[in-house]
């Protein structure tokens, strides 16, 4: 019932759309315009402002933000949006969504709007490690935009309850778990009052556990999406570590660990530690009654994070012109100074290493100096796991990560049918 | 030519249902069982007649089944204890106690409130540490529970959810029942000296049969369409523990577009709650009185 109203409403969007733009003026250029909304913040705002910006300084061009829902919900409306002839010019969409898109045959690499040097200096001004989940075989299909790391908070008077200098994080794994220990607090009956950490594990599993197969030294995929390697001996040894946090060390709650529910176990001093995206630091910093540090993921073999967030896309069922008009507004759009604002006003990690050094991100970052980390954390960080069937293999390791915590299999069980799973999947794509 | 003319024009009067029933409910199910014997368009590859391959699929897909046994049990633990709990609510305020609209509100305020709102509500009631229910048990000293993140009490949590829902609702249909009846049968029941008990099991119960057949029927159609808090609350983990059949439908066509698997999936839905249906119709008939 509700996906049928979806798609009624999606396509009843698109008709309407339709006539809009052939009843519009030739001249102008209409760019219907999918954009999701995943963090704390007035995103819908601020994105109907860029757009009207956009609009008075090309007046040929009229892009036209339509709120879509989640990322989930975006996707789902773009590609259904897509099937029926109509799809938006452009949306943002999750950077993993890739190969998705690819295959669907929905989108158009960004490489043939790249024309002059300044293009081409623009396709280059992003950090490298945004780069890696928008391009595959040689081209460039994403243009980052709203983009994330996993970062550590932690709480800085828990520390120093719990006698540790409130200055130093953990930045290893055995003092994430020496920590932690000393940070989880029980009462008379042994009932814990205060766990040491939390780490995330509904959702999206995979993304967090990336943190930890990163530090051990492993990829989960290769760069053109048709292999993974969920059963390699350091990602069984990441999970392991993972496991151990909660039945061994006893340092987090035991079970599936709610995503949402996490930035409110920290503001309730229920866990004095916690990963999450960086994209929750405006939230945090808006709710933590008492002062909290950010800093990068501790360390295994090497440090660690998986990019996270989303890219803008251009679609290949529109005409030549929308498509031209959208990469302007892209382009317009992730400037060095624009890239800096969106990041100072969401908290997302500012994707181009030059918006960093313009005077409004310095005026940031020098009375906020957390909100440097998740880009200070950049070289560590590794591409999000994304293949062919993306959604499909991914979840292939979700359900081998929750059966893994639950207790129901082993770490090298779990990852062991994860990887068959994914492999039988991945089958038809392999060259 | 008389005749002739009558049936044209009560077939005309017909055209507009028989057009939108048409176009809204018999052409998806017959797109939806064409689509079932095509594999998946994508860009690249246009869809082909595959024949019963996604059903030869689904007999060796693990999480189909696992969905399939979840359904079962949600709906075993979902469909006596709410139409029971409905009938004991509606007794209860069918009576002249004081304050009864208040507490019909009450009852029936979770069937009008956005689920997906009350789901995010009850995700924060099972919040291990300082959600409501932890509270509760913690009074008693009780050690801390994962409720929707343990194998063991997922599935139930989410069921208790989905009483709460559906008893307020089928409340409303037995307290109409329960006013249609005359309060004749009353009186004369106190006049022959029938106790109360007596009078609810031979009276109003088998004069609630209507109503518990059509309440029943909605029970078993709910329990199989149930997406919105397993979305919320759980999205189907942990390791599938709550994945129902629908949950696994909108996986399936809309996380992995794999929309002629999903399509092959949405029949046996369908064959199953039809044959439901018919069977309900079939046995209950029988034994239900009409006034």
């Amino acid at each position: 019932m509700s996906t049928l109203t979806q798609i009624l409403r999606t396509t009843g969007l698109a008709a309407a759309v339709a006539v809009m733009s052939t009843a519009a003026h030739a001249q102008t250029v209409e760019v219907p315009f999918y954009f999701p909304v995943a963090v704390g913040g007035p995103i819908t705002k601020l994105i109907d402002q860029y757009a009207t910006e956009f609009s008075k300084e090309h007046p040929s061009i009229k892009v036209t933000p339509i709120y879509a829902g989640t990322y989930q919900e975006t996707i789902v409306k773009a590609l259904t949006a897509h099937k029926s002839g109509t799809p938006p010019v452009t949306s943002v969409l999750l950077s993993t969504d890739m190969f998705t898109l690819i295959d669907e045959d929905a989108i158009v690499p960004i490489d043939g709007f790249v024309k002059t040097d300044a293009d081409r200096a623009w396709l280059k001004s992003f950090f490298p490690a945004f780069m890696t989940n928008s391009q595959t075989d040689g081209k460039t299909w994403g243009v980052p935009f709203q983009r994330s790391t996993v970062v550590l908070y932690w709480n800085k008077e828990a520390f120093k309850e719990a006698g540790l200098d409130p200055n130093k994080p953990p930045t290893t794994w055995d003092e994430q778990i020496e920590f932690a220990k000393k940070l989880t607090k029980r009462d008379a009956s042994g009932n814990v009052t205060q766990w040491g950490m939390q780490v995330p594990s509904s959702g999206f599993p995979y993304w967090l556990f990336q943190g930890f197969t990163t530090q051990a030294g492993a990829e989960l995929m290769n760069q053109a999406g048709d292999t993974t390697f969920y059963d390699k001996p350091e990602v069984v040894q990441a999970l392991q570590y993972w496991v151990d946090l909660s039945t061994k060390h006893k340092v987090m709650a035991p079970g599936v660990i709610e995503w949402g529910t996490t930035p409110k176990d920290f503001f309730e001093r229920k866990t004095a530690m916690m990963w999450t995206t960086t994209g929750n630091l405006t939230n945090v910093r808006a709710n933590a009654k008492f002062d909290f540090g950010v800093a990068m993921l501790p360390a295994g073999k090497r440090l660690g994070s998986p990019t996270g967030g989303g890219n803008f896309y251009i679609f290949k069922k529109s005409t030549p012109a929308q498509q031209e008009a959208a990469a302007t507004f892209i382009k317009w759009i992730t400037t060095p100074e624009r890239a800096a604002q969106w990041g100072i006003d969401t908290g997302y990690v500012a994707v181009r290493p030059d918006s960093w050094e313009t005077p409004a991100m310095k005026k940031y970052v020098e009375g906020f100096p957390a909100a440097a980390v998740a880009r200070d954390q950049l070289p560590h960080a590794v591409a999000e796991l994304s293949t062919h069937e993306n959604q499909r293999v991914t979840k292939a390791l979700n359900d081998g990560l929750q059966a893994a915590l639950t207790g129901a299999k082993t770490p090298e069980q779990a990852m062991k049918d994860a990887q068959a799973e994914a492999a039988r999947i991945l089958r038809p794509y392999k060259k | 030519m008389r005749r002739i003319d009558v049936h044209v024009h009560g077939w005309l009067l017909l055209l507009p249902a028989i057009a939108f029933l048409a176009l809204f409910t018999h052409w998806p199910a017959v797109a939806t069982l064409v689509d079932s014997f095509y594999s998946t368009p994508r860009g690249s590859r246009p869809a082909r007649f595959i024949g019963t391959d996604n059903y030869a699929v689904m007999l060796d897909d693990p999480v189909f089944w696992q969905s399939v046994v979840n359904n079962l049990w949600f709906a075993l633990g979902t469909i006596p204890v709410s139409i029971a709990l409905a009938m004991v609510m509606a007794l209860w305020v069918n009576d002249r106690l004081a304050g009864r609209t208040w507490l019909r509100t009450a009852f029936f305020t979770p069937t009008v409130l956005p689920m997906i709102a009350v789901a995010n509500i009850w995700l924060f009631f099972y919040t291990p540490q300082y959600g409501l229910l932890e509270q509760v048990t913690g009074l008693f000293g009780l050690p801390s529970h994962n409720w929707l993140g343990s194998r063991d009490t997922a599935l139930a949590c989410v069921i208790l959810v989905a009483i709460w829902k559906e008893a307020g609702f089928f409340m409303i249909f037995y307290l109409a029942a329960l006013q249609q009846i005359p309060p004749s049968l009353a009186e004369a029941a106190a006049l022959e000296g029938a106790s109360r008990h007596y009078y609810l099991r031979r009276v109003v119960l088998p004069l609630l049969m209507p109503t518990t057949m059509f309440v029943l029927i909605n029970a078993v159609i709910n329990s199989f369409r149930l997406v919105d808090h397993i979305i919320v609350m759980t999205r189907g983990g942990p390791d599938n523990v709550t994945s129902l059949l629908l949950f696994y439908i909108y996986e399936v066509g809309f996380k992995f577009w794999d929309t002629s698997y999903a399509a092959a999936l949405t029949m046996v839905l369908v064959v199953v709650l039809g044959l439901v249906a018919l069977a309900q119709y079939a046995f209950l008939e029988k034994r239900t009185h009409y006034q």
